[in-house]
């Protein structure tokens, strides 16, 4: 149907040609064999040509479920299908996420890309350029151990050559993986382990085709929704007096109206005693462009021949939509205490026994985090086109195999008929509204005649209705015995669930869904468990304490929504470990260096931490003055990913409360590193966005609405304001690579809160650490 | 009805009404995708350009107040065999995560070379203090426009 626009997207893309027979034979996720358990995303997807194949030009087709989310994924994969091949990294194509063509991998999340389709792709390599040489061995007479790869060209001892391109024909890779390859040892990586340039990055600064947002198909109309005033909100009707009324003025205006409305509107009708029935006609007569008007229950879209049409109609229809409103929010003010009242589900997820020495301190304490926005920079897009009963829609969902799967229930269609594709979006740092756009697109698709359609979410659109990062509630309680050691640890961890993705099993977690005529139920919130963990991710200390007891509480009614922000829990998790441990050093009078070092025994962690102070120049016993302080923060991501140590240097303008952050350093061990440059640009980043998180970010509500709509009630740090990051990383090329994109955000969370703390002596156990929270701190 | 334009150099006709916003304009009828949607307020610079010179947020600059002005995106600044110093600068730096803010910094960083040719640290992150990027890229965007400028940021 649309294969050469399809084509034209991938050459957008910067794909190199191909000479394969694209026939998707594959993609259907295997059943795992009950035989023997593959190492990742071996284990589930199991066929080798699943993953690679080799084209008649001697290139790679490697295909993975794992998704570009602006973290460079998607070279370093390449970097390791290229080092087992032996091919040079231009002769590698990467195909990723998509429905028809690539392994189900689930979601790209958790930091857990590199470990679970690294460790395939590597395996899978490593057998298929042994299949290769066999086939050389054979055909040349020779034997396979003497022979060797260079660049995709096996040669033999006595000069003779077979490349890649000759052997592509009769190599069969239709078969199981089998895991038994063995991987090149590090000390003769090329590629692996170099800071190769990333392959997205051209296109991104040239203008060319990059983003979902970019992809223009033929024929291919606008759409834009007209969400609720709020949550559970119900669409009654309109009045049709206000289409009439159209009135002059600017689209930049109407645009900017149309964002302070959106989500305001719950207006009741006034003298008309009933809500009429929409009439399309009319607002075509109107606004000239619209195509078609959607409505489902209380989903509302329009589709139009222009983008800036539809936005124009789509502000039009919500002047003029009729709503019942949706249940009251909770006040913001008292959220904390209004979630610590509702039932949860409770879970010891770990304890220690040992007898409590005499004499012991006991202290406690409680630190509380906001609701977060995701808040991508591009509100989310897709665009979608139905067409012979087959729907096709491009996304930067995380996953496309669940989206596929949930979109198939709410459009009442089967799976098989349902195609998606993954294609870039702006960063998204966890699960935001890229699934339900997907869904949105899909719903107008069905009324656009076979046209694809694109939409994209407004920005008020975005802030009102992603899923937030919850807010959580952490209760600390230590007994230091008089040694000055941590002797007992209870840690407390009260949060919703953590995951709202379409992966859920148990109902749809697309937002349209659930306002359609006949609604969708939300997937019922589940405990995750840990290592992973949900709530409570990273909750369970590192350090070696005698005696512990870590308790989650999934506390399961939704008061905003909510979902997967990067870090789940565990950026809140250490900030309020963290916090108390230096306020436990504090008290035991000691370094919170060396206090943190005579709790550890991990000798990698030790590292980090000895790393970092070495990096910072860190003194013990570095006195106050009341405004510049310097602090320290650690975690191992999940208790199996990277370890980061972060020390941050701040300034504290007492007279503001303005917290800056001159300075920052970071020392990170994630085991074997693929790609040096991309794991600091993803530490960086971790850093600055959680010091972004840390100092300004809080979603604002009242009982009537979410009131952070744009970027003026959602600031975000700007450039003036970032610090200088100096960062080093630990290469250990024996170790096992681990995941690292959200490693760093909470340990520069605890940083610098302790550095706040050891430039003033006050506490802060609230976040953000707002100019008025730090006043009110420091005045009280 | 038709609006003529004068976009990287080359006239175009758009059939547009009036009020559009260039943003659009420039994305669906004449295909470049360097100036992105990011928020219609004119808060984070996604979709900056420069008109005349002057950095502008195109989502909230209608078509019919641009006249004769000449309108400069990314796509104009250079091509993949031929790079701005400034889009070699971002390439070497490797100064993206998502790059969907990075055309816009690319444009309000050529609009500052352009008058402060060898900008100091601090001047350059003041130069692009009202453009956002949410992945934490900052330090790269300022190293690679520290980079350009040594190498020439001036066209």
């Amino acid at each position: 149907m649309n294969a050469i626009s399809r084509r034209d997207f991938a050459a957008g893309l910067g794909g190199i040609t191909l000479a394969f027979t694209l026939a998707p034979r594959l993609a259907v996720a295997q059943q795992p064999s009950a035989q023997q358990r593959l190492p990742g995303s071996l284990d589930t997807n199991r066929l080798l040509d699943a993953w690679i194949r080799i084209g008649t030009d001697g290139n790679a087709m490697v295909c993975t479920g794992k998704v570009e989310l602006g973290q460079g994924i998607v070279t370093a994969l390449a970097q390791i299908a290229a080092e087992e091949l032996d091919l040079p990294l231009d002769r590698v194509q990467m195909i990723s996420g998509d429905t028809e063509r690539t392994p189900n991998e689930g979601v790209t999340a958790g930091s857990q890309s590199i470990e679970n389709s690294g460790i395939a792709l590597r395996l899978a390599g490593a057998q298929v350029r042994g299949i290769l040489v066999e086939l050389a061995a054979k055909r040349l007479g020779a034997d396979a151990a003497a022979l060797s790869v260079t660049e995709g060209v096996i040669a033999a001892p006595d000069g003779r050559k077979l490349s890649y391109a000759e052997l592509a024909a009769s190599a069969d890779l239709h078969r199981e993986a089998t895991a038994q390859a063995r991987p090149k040892p590090p000390s003769q990586h090329r590629i692996v382990g170099k800071p190769i340039a990333r392959r997205d990055i051209p296109a991104k600064v040239m203008g060319g085709v990059a983003f979902v947002q970019d992809l223009r198909l033929p024929g291919m109309l606008h759409g834009r929704i007209v969400r609720p005033p709020g949550y559970g909100a119900k669409l009654e009707g309109f009045d049709l007096a206000r289409i009439k009324a159209v009135r002059n003025g600017t689209l930049v205006g109407w645009i900017a109206e149309r964002e302070m409305l959106q989500g305001r509107i719950a207006r009741p009708l006034g003298d008309r005693a009933k809500p009429e029935e929409f009439d399309e006609a009319l607002l075509k007569a109107v606004l000239p462009g619209v195509v078609a008007v959607v409505r489902d229950g209380s989903f509302l879209g329009v589709i139009a021949e222009r983008e800036e049409q539809a936005i124009k109609a789509s502000l039009v229809l919500a002047e003029s939509a009729r709503w019942a409103a949706g249940p009251p929010l909770p006040d913001e003010a008292q959220i904390h205490d209004h979630l610590l009242a509702l039932p949860t589900e409770d879970k010891v997820v770990n304890e220690k026994q040992a007898a409590l020495p005499d004499g012991v301190k006991v202290v406690e304490a409680t630190y509380r985090k906001p609701y977060m926005a995701h808040a991508a920079l591009g509100p989310s897009c897709a665009v979608a086109q139905l067409s012979d009963g087959k729907m096709t829609v491009w996304t930067h969902s995380q996953g496309v195999f669940p989206l596929r799967g949930n979109l198939a229930m709410a459009l009442k269609m089967r799976s098989e008929n349902i195609r998606c594709i993954h294609a870039e979006g702006s960063g998204c740092y966890g699960h935001n509204a890229a699934d339900d756009v997907a869904l949105d697109a899909a719903l107008l698709a069905r009324a656009a005649a076979g046209r694809p359609v694109r939409v994209q979410w407004m920005r008020a659109d975005e802030f009102l209705w992603e899923p937030f990062g919850a807010a959580m509630v952490m209760k600390a309680r230590a007994a230091l015995s008089p040694d000055g050691r941590i002797a007992d640890w209870n840690y407390d961890v009260w949060s919703n669930t953590h995951s709202t993705r379409p992966s859920e099993p148990g109902g749809v977690n697309l937002l349209a869904s659930w306002y359609l005529a006949e609604p969708q139920r939300p997937a019922p919130p589940r405990m995750q468990p840990q290592p992973n963990g949900g709530g409570d991710r990273n909750a369970v200390p590192l350090y070696d304490f005698p005696r512990q007891r870590i308790t989650n509480h999934l506390i399961s009614e939704m008061p905003l929504r909510v979902s997967a922000l990067r870090t789940l829990g565990a950026y809140a998790n250490v900030f309020a470990m963290e916090s108390f441990m230096d306020e436990l050093a504090l008290l035991a009078n000691a370094d919170p260096v060396a206090f943190r070092l005579a709790h550890l025994k991990d000798a990698r962690a030790r590292a980090v931490i000895e790393a970092v102070a070495k990096k910072a120049g860190w003194k013990p016993g570095a006195s106050r003055d009341g405004g510049k302080g310097r602090g320290i923060g650690f975690a191992k991501y999940k208790n199996l990913a990277t370890y980061v140590a972060v020390i941050v240097d701040v300034e504290v303008d007492r007279a503001s409360g303005r917290i800056a952050v001159p300075r920052v350093y970071a020392a990170v061990d994630a085991g074997q590193i693929v790609n040096p440059d991309g794991l600091e640009n993803q530490i960086e980043g971790g850093i600055v966005q959680s010091m972004s998180w840390t100092l300004k970010e809080e979603v604002k509500f009242d009982s009537n609405e979410i009131s952070t709509r744009d970027w003026a009630t959602y600031p975000i740090l700007t450039m003036p304001e970032v610090p200088s990051v100096e960062i080093e990383l630990i290469d250990r090329p024996d170790e096992r690579s681990l995941g690292a994109g959200e490693a760093a955000q909470g340990p520069a969370a605890a940083a610098i809160a302790n550095a706040f703390a050891a430039a003033t002596g006050k506490r802060v156990r609230d976040l953000p650490l707002t100019p008025a929270r730090v006043k009110g701190v420091l005045e009280g | 009805m038709a609006i003529n334009l004068k976009v990287n150099g080359a006239m175009r006709s758009v059939p547009a009404e009036p009020d559009t916003p260039l943003l659009y304009v420039l994305r669906n009828d004449l295909g470049l995708n360097g100036a992105k949607f990011g928020c219609g307020l004119a808060q984070c610079g996604a979709c900056t350009v420069l008109v005349d010179g002057k950095p502008v947020r195109s989502c909230v600059t209608p078509i019919d107040t641009l006249g004769q002005s000449e309108i400069t995106t990314v796509e104009g600044l250079g091509t993949l065999e031929h790079p701005h110093p400034l889009q070699a600068a971002f390439m070497a730096e490797q100064a993206a995560q998502c790059g969907y803010c990075i055309a816009g910094m690319i444009m309000s960083a050529k609009a500052l070379l352009d008058r402060n040719p060898q900008p100091s640290p601090a001047e350059v992150r003041q130069g692009l203090a009202e453009n956002l990027c949410r992945c934490g890229t900052h330090n790269r965007i300022v190293r690679a426009v520290l980079r350009a400028a040594q190498n020439g940021g001036r066209i």
